[in-house]
């Protein structure tokens, strides 16, 4: 850290990712205080133009989506009890199409768990929040750049496909403290949004070729716009079940896919002639990427994928994946959460996780694996004889 | 002609009061001569909530018995009182939603909620709500409910709303309506109905008027007062966080050649967090990286307080350790703390231990020494590190010297006789 062109400080994540919402357009902070989402909690009071100490978690993203519905654009941040007590009123704000960011800040569960102990315990609860299985941005992310990058890029997508956008860290990822260059951060400009200016009606629902329909807020006084959680025509009425109203459901979920080529983010760090891949992401990504310039200094051909948008699941991941004949998942969580999610509960010889609850899992686990992983193959390779025993 | 509502029929059951609701609130609005892109209408499930296609205002259908939650969110957000917030709610969602109405009448927000209290969930199939009076029968109660209910108004009025009343659901109440809408801040109008449907049959020859002052309910104005709205505060000029950071500038060198992982595990209010952070900056304006974690029960006064840093003179990418090469521990808190720690570490690791406690059994070097009584305890940590800082030669103790000053400029400690 010698060179005099940079500007050290000594930071952290919660800061960055707050710093970057805000720059990015977010203008209003609704939350109930919860570890180990406080560093957020603490930052967003200091910085958000507006800022409101809920009652609670289901009051928090009710008054967001009334402030959404205002066309500001809301961020709150919690942790799995507070994330449990949210998921109907993001159903709502998904339905309504009303743009917002929720920071999910893991850590050990079940129910209340260890409130100080990190974990990657919510991505399979984060994969189906909403019900139907429609799809929701889900990202995650754990390099200092990408937390100032991707912050900003959830309050940006909130808006284009006007959605819930959920971003999904956890507590060693926004508590702890590091020396940073600033340089390092790029300008972040505010995302310009643009309203309904025709003068024949509007249709709140109804959306051209992009399946994204155009915005009016509440404050507006030229058009009656109507927002409405239940099943839907392009009016906004509520129907029962109707064509128009289950295409126009349909149409929540197919806007978010048919945009993902938009907030796809990964890092496939490839090496030729690998035959084995780690896929990793957030806390757990530091040591996969560890853990892979472990290997290659001992001459042993990885390669890795850091995964940063969760949900959707990219269609290039599993390009990727076919490349392998290995795949090693590693996760602080005991099922393999995202393994699951795109693999399924099937055993596979392919597919194999570094799994762990209530430490971080050590670069070291990730290497083990790997190196017993290819013990496996070659004993299976020689008949069944291992020969090292 | 009809401003508010269009020319739909109202979709409510024959004799249901809700009809009356929706015709009398098309009068009160008149009355208030407001534009009808001006009123913003959030209703939510139940019988009542099917109303928002009647009209031609906003309207906002949100989730059982959360419209008040949302229409906070909507008042907040327009932040204008010449809006016309209205609510539309049943018992039933009252009933989910009091901590919302409570809030919202405490917060005073820009808004009148109308209660549709016709005791019991209409929507489903005349289930009991709070607000089903003792005795009264519904469908799924042939023995009549067997406690009392809610009474909405007292409630709302001890949260500080500015205007709360209660009538009863029968002909013209547009005045009280009107002048209900016509408050600034948070008014209530509880309008005590009879569910044609399921209560009629359950209750022959029920009078509503009598169920209502059997129940307490009493047809009365509660409060009118006019204390100041809610008023959403919006400042652009705040700091940026970045802005704020003190940017640190190198000046000393450190000689160290690999990363250095260094715990500190003492007690709370010992300055543990305090010397650690102090450690990783003395650390970077002697040219290295570092990180550092704190960890601490989530009573943050009392107990343990744990600290790990990382100084390294190349990029950290990994945060965590499994166990530190030097560990501080100055008290039996921490002792107790970092016992698992203490098992893991090597011969080659060393652990700085307070003279007061008893020697741990670990393969670890151990270096006594009296770090709670030169300073104090409340000093032990930064004195522990100090004593450290000298011994190794990790990095200059300048480095520490200036981090010290520029940090803790209102500490009592001083720090030159005890960098000696």
């Amino acid at each position: 850290m010698n060179d005099t062109n940079q500007k050290i400080g000594f930071i952290d994540n919660s800061r960055l990712i707050t710093e970057s919402l805000v720059k990015a357009g977010a203008d209003v902070f609704v939350g109930y205080p919860i570890t180990p989402a406080n560093l957020l909690y603490y930052y967003a009071n200091k910085r958000f133009p507006s800022f409101f100490a809920a009652p609670d978690e289901i009051t928090t993203v009710q008054l967001m989506t009334g402030f959404s519905a205002c066309s500001r654009i809301p961020v709150t941040a919690t942790s799995f009890p507070g994330f449990a007590l949210m998921i109907e009123s993001i159903n709502m704000a998904y339905m309504m199409e009303l743009p917002m960011v929720i920071v999910l800040v893991q850590r050990l569960g079940p129910a209340t768990g260890s409130a100080t102990g990190g974990a990657q315990g919510d991505i399979s609860m984060v994969s189906n929040i909403i019900s139907g299985g429609l799809a929701i941005p889900v990202f995650s992310v754990s390099d200092p750049v990408d937390n100032w990058k991707i912050s900003a890029k959830c309050v940006e997508m909130a808006v284009k496909l006007r959605t819930p956008v959920i971003l999904i860290t956890s507590k060693e990822e926004v508590m702890t403290q590091f020396s940073f260059d600033l340089n390092k951060l790029d300008e972040i400009k505010p995302i310009q949004r643009k309203f309904y200016e025709k003068d024949e009606a509007f249709k709140p629902y109804l959306a051209d070729e992009s399946l994204i329909p155009q915005f009016l807020p509440l404050t507006n006084t030229k058009h009656q716009v109507r927002y409405t959680a239940s099943t839907h025509n392009s009016n906004g009425i509520l129907q029962n079940s109707t064509k128009e109203a289950l295409d126009n459901t349909e149409r929540l979920h197919n806007k978010n896919i048919m945009h993902i080529k938009d907030y796809t983010f990964f890092k496939y760090d490839k090496q030729e002639g690998a035959e084995i891949l780690i896929i990793s992401y957030g806390i757990t990504s530091m040591a996969a990427i560890n853990a892979v310039e472990t290997l290659r200094i001992e001459g042993i051909k990885i390669s890795l994928l850091i995964v940063k948008t969760l949900f959707p699941i990219p269609i290039e991941y599993y390009n990727i994946v076919d490349e392998y004949n290995k795949i090693i998942f590693a996760e602080e969580n005991l099922t393999g959460q995202y393994r699951k999610a795109m693999f399924g509960n099937q055993p596979s010889n392919k597919i194999s996780g570094v799994n762990k609850m209530g430490k971080m899992i050590d670069p070291e686990e990730i290497v083990l694996k790997f190196k017993e992983l290819v013990r496996e193959t070659r004993t299976k390779e020689m008949g069944g004889v291992n020969s090292e025993q | 002609m009809k401003k508010y509502l269009n020319d739909n029929p109202l979709p409510f059951c024959k004799g249901c009061g809700h009809s009356l609701v929706s015709e009398n609130t098309e009068k009160a609005l008149n009355n208030l001569g407001i534009k009808p892109l001006d009123v913003i209408l959030v209703t939510d499930i139940g019988c009542h909530g099917i109303i928002d296609k009647a009209f031609q205002t906003h309207t906002v259908h949100g989730l059982h018995g959360r419209s008040v939650a949302l229409a906070s969110g909507v008042s907040a957000g327009l932040n204008n009182p010449d809006k016309k917030v209205l609510v539309f709610l049943g018992d039933g969602g009252a009933t989910i939603g009091m901590q919302h109405i409570i809030n919202a009448a405490h917060y005073n927000y820009n808004m009148t909620v109308v209660i549709h209290n016709n005791f019991l969930y209409g929507m489903t199939g005349g289930q009991p709500s709070e607000f089903t009076p003792l005795g009264f029968k519904t469908p799924t109660l042939s023995e009549g409910a067997d406690h009392s209910n809610y009474d909405i108004c007292k409630i709302v009025a001890a949260a500080g709303a500015n205007y709360v009343r209660r009538i009863i659901g029968i002909g013209d109440f547009s005045e009280q309506l009107t002048e209900a809408f016509s408050v600034k801040g948070f008014s209530l109008i509880e309008i005590i109905e009879i569910c044609t449907s399921y209560a009629v049959k359950a209750n022959p020859g029920m009078k509503l008027g009598k169920v209502a002052e059997k129940a307490g309910l009493v047809a009365k104005l509660y409060v009118n007062e006019d204390k100041k709205a809610f008023v959403t505060k919006v400042n652009n000029a705040h700091e940026s966080l970045i802005e704020q950071i003190k940017v640190m500038t190198v000046n000393y060198k450190s000689n160290i050649k690999k990363p250095v992982r260094i715990m500190i595990s003492g007690s709370a209010g010992e300055g543990v967090q305090v010397a650690a952070e102090l450690l990783a900056k003395s650390a970077i304006i002697s040219g290295l990286n570092s990180t550092k974690k704190g960890s601490y029960p989530v009573t943050v006064g009392v107990g343990f307080s744990s600290s790990e840093v990382i100084i390294s003179p190349e990029p950290i990418k990994y945060t965590g350790f499994p166990s530190p090469e030097i560990l501080f521990i100055t008290s039996q808190d921490g002792l107790d703390y970092a016992k698992a720690t203490i098992s893991k570490m090597t011969e080659n690791d060393c652990i700085y231990l307070d003279n007061s406690l008893n020697n741990p059994e670990t393969k670890a070097k151990i270096i006594k020494h009296d770090y709670r009584n030169k300073t104090g305890s409340k000093y032990a940590s930064i004195y522990a590190l100090l004593y450290y800082i000298n011994s190794s030669g990790i990095f200059p103790k300048e480095a520490f010297y200036d981090t010290f000053v520029q940090n803790m400029n209102s500490s009592k400690v001083d720090i030159t006789t005890l960098l000696n």
